[in-house]
């Protein structure tokens, strides 16, 4: 039984219609890497799984179970849609760290929020240990104590995809995780999450780094304007696509960076 | 005691109404202004227009004007004293009229300062699975303040100097004392307060720099 698994999922903007039947899944362990060019929907697809847009139809399921099912989307309280968001984790472009608290606090804050809310003494000790080991896995265990300003976009990045980690999401969406970063820092974050996929993280990565989603993804999506165009292994897609939309897709990728 | 000390112990005694006008104002407008903020902010945009409707008549007409009508309406249409009387009733009246006035001010800062927080602050504490009530107060609000800061400390100052406008209601600050000691033909008092207003705003300037720096490490 797949981890994941996205049953025709369309979602609007007025008019625009950006999602129009996305259908894929996903199993455990596995890293999956949507490609597509700008506009084709695919940070939408990510805010979709993630709560932060709410589909217009289709169905959302972890581990066989419905978590999300448009129709019933009008009764979906806000305290569910919380306990549901658990399933996953979601790094952002543009980081989006709390920048008045240090590097320490930004991971442990949601999961000493979370212990607090339930039953029995939370274990802060606990909490700041494992985020510990987290730093420590993206080689910033010296940089606990300091803010986010006083970092680098790439050691921001990082961060971020710790503070993630820390909540144990099933699976981690990255949405361009290194598109707001200068190219030299791009390697330093690339490497952690090369390392996540080697440990068997359930991920799914949007990426225009063509070179690394071949390398690190066991499944690859391509998306134009709302549909997935082409899916399969990584090899399959970037070696022998299909269809012609994804050949030029692709092409123009191949004079660049991958 | 000579007569200096005693004029200036008793401006001293009336400047007491301004702080006390001042720091009530302050403690109720700021939680009442937040409250407004989020009002004008709601989905619902009927709650939101009324809320936007209160916020542009009171920025938009004179705060005296608002002492005098809130002090006389009720008598004048017979609604009862609920001031009650004497100086205490004036006051109380200053009071209710300078919170609503200085309430919309704050709440159009507020707003701003939440506005301008980017949405990426607000959707991390989501996809961490923050309530909103957490995002608010371990995310958005402490970066509001820093952002409001510089907004807020001029708008406290001039609330400072707003407070003689009670004198319109007979209230017997600072001013209105001085002006008693004009009208017998001395003019140092009239200027002394001055001195008063300006001492005060410099221990608010000091500690609103304070602040600032308390906040200097926020990067927003
Ligand atoms: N909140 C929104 N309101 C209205 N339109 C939106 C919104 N979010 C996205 N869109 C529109 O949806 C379309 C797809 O956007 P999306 O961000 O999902 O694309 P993308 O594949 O991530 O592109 P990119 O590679 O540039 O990040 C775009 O046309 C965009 O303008
Ligand atoms: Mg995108």
């Amino acid at each position: 039984m797949p981890i994941l698994e996205v049953r025709d999922l369309h979602k609007s903007f007025g008019r625009n219609k950006v999602l129009d039947g996305i259908s894929f899944s996903l199993d455990q362990g596995a890293t999956l890497a949507v490609i597509g060019s700008s506009g084709s929907g695919k940070t939408t697809l990510l805010r979709c799984l993630n709560f932060l847009e709410q589909p217009d139809h289709g169905n959302i399921l972890v581990n066989g179970q419905t978590i999300f099912d448009a129709k019933d989307a009008p009764m979906l309280t806000e305290h569910s849609k919380r306990q549901k968001r658990f399933h996953f984790g979601l790094v952002f472009q543009s980081f989006n760290l709390f920048p008045q608290y240090t590097v320490l606090k930004n991971i442990t804050l949601a999961v000493e929020l979370l212990a607090k809310g339930q039953a029995g003494k939370p274990d802060f000790t606990g909490i700041e240990t494992q985020a510990r080991d987290l730093l420590t896995q993206m080689g910033l265990i010296d940089k606990e104590a300091f803010y986010p300003y006083q970092l680098s976009g790439g050691q921001q990045q990082r961060v971020a995809i710790a503070r993630a980690l820390a909540l144990k999401p099933e699976i981690l969406c990255f949405d361009e995780p290194t598109s707001a970063l200068d190219p030299e820092l791009t390697g330093e974050v690339l490497k952690v999450v090369r390392e996540l996929a080697q440990k068997k993280t359930t991920m799914v990565i949007v990426t225009h780094e063509m070179a690394f989603a071949r390398d690190v993804a066991d499944h690859v999506l391509y998306m134009d304007e709302g549909r997935i165009i082409e899916e399969g292994s990584s090899e399959q897609v970037f070696s022998q696509p299909a269809h012609e939309r994804t050949k030029q897709f692709l092409s123009r990728f191949s004079g660049g960076s991958a | 005691m000579t007569e200096i000390q005693s004029i200036l112990l008793r401006l001293w005694d009336s400047f007491g109404l301004n702080i006390r006008l001042f720091g009530l104002t302050l403690v109720c407008a700021l939680p009442l202004g937040l409250g407004i903020a989020f009002l004008s902010m709601s989905r619902v945009k009927v709650i939101a227009w009324c809320s936007k409707t209160l916020v542009w008549v009171i920025r938009g007409t004179p705060l005296m004007l608002q002492v005098l009508i809130i002090f006389f309406a009720p008598g004048l249409l017979n609604l009862g004293a609920p001031w009650g009387s004497g100086a205490s009733a004036r006051f109380a009246a200053a009071t209710v009229a300078f919170i609503i006035n200085y309430a919309c001010y704050f709440s159009e800062i507020f707003r701003g300062g939440i506005l301008g927080v980017p949405i990426g602050q607000q959707e991390a504490g989501e996809v961490l699975g923050m309530t909103r009530a957490q995002i608010f107060y371990r995310v958005t609000l402490l970066q509001v303040i820093k952002r409001i800061l510089p907004a807020m400390s001029n708008e406290v100052i001039t609330l400072v100097k707003d407070t003689s406008l009670a004198r319109i209601i007979s209230i017997k600050e600072i001013i209105m004392m001085a002006q008693e000691y004009t009208a017998k033909g001395l003019i140092w008092p009239l200027f002394s307060t001055g001195l008063f207003f300006l001492a005060f705003v410099g221990l608010l300037t000091l500690l609103f720099n304070y602040l600032e720096r308390k906040l200097d490490y926020i990067k927003v």
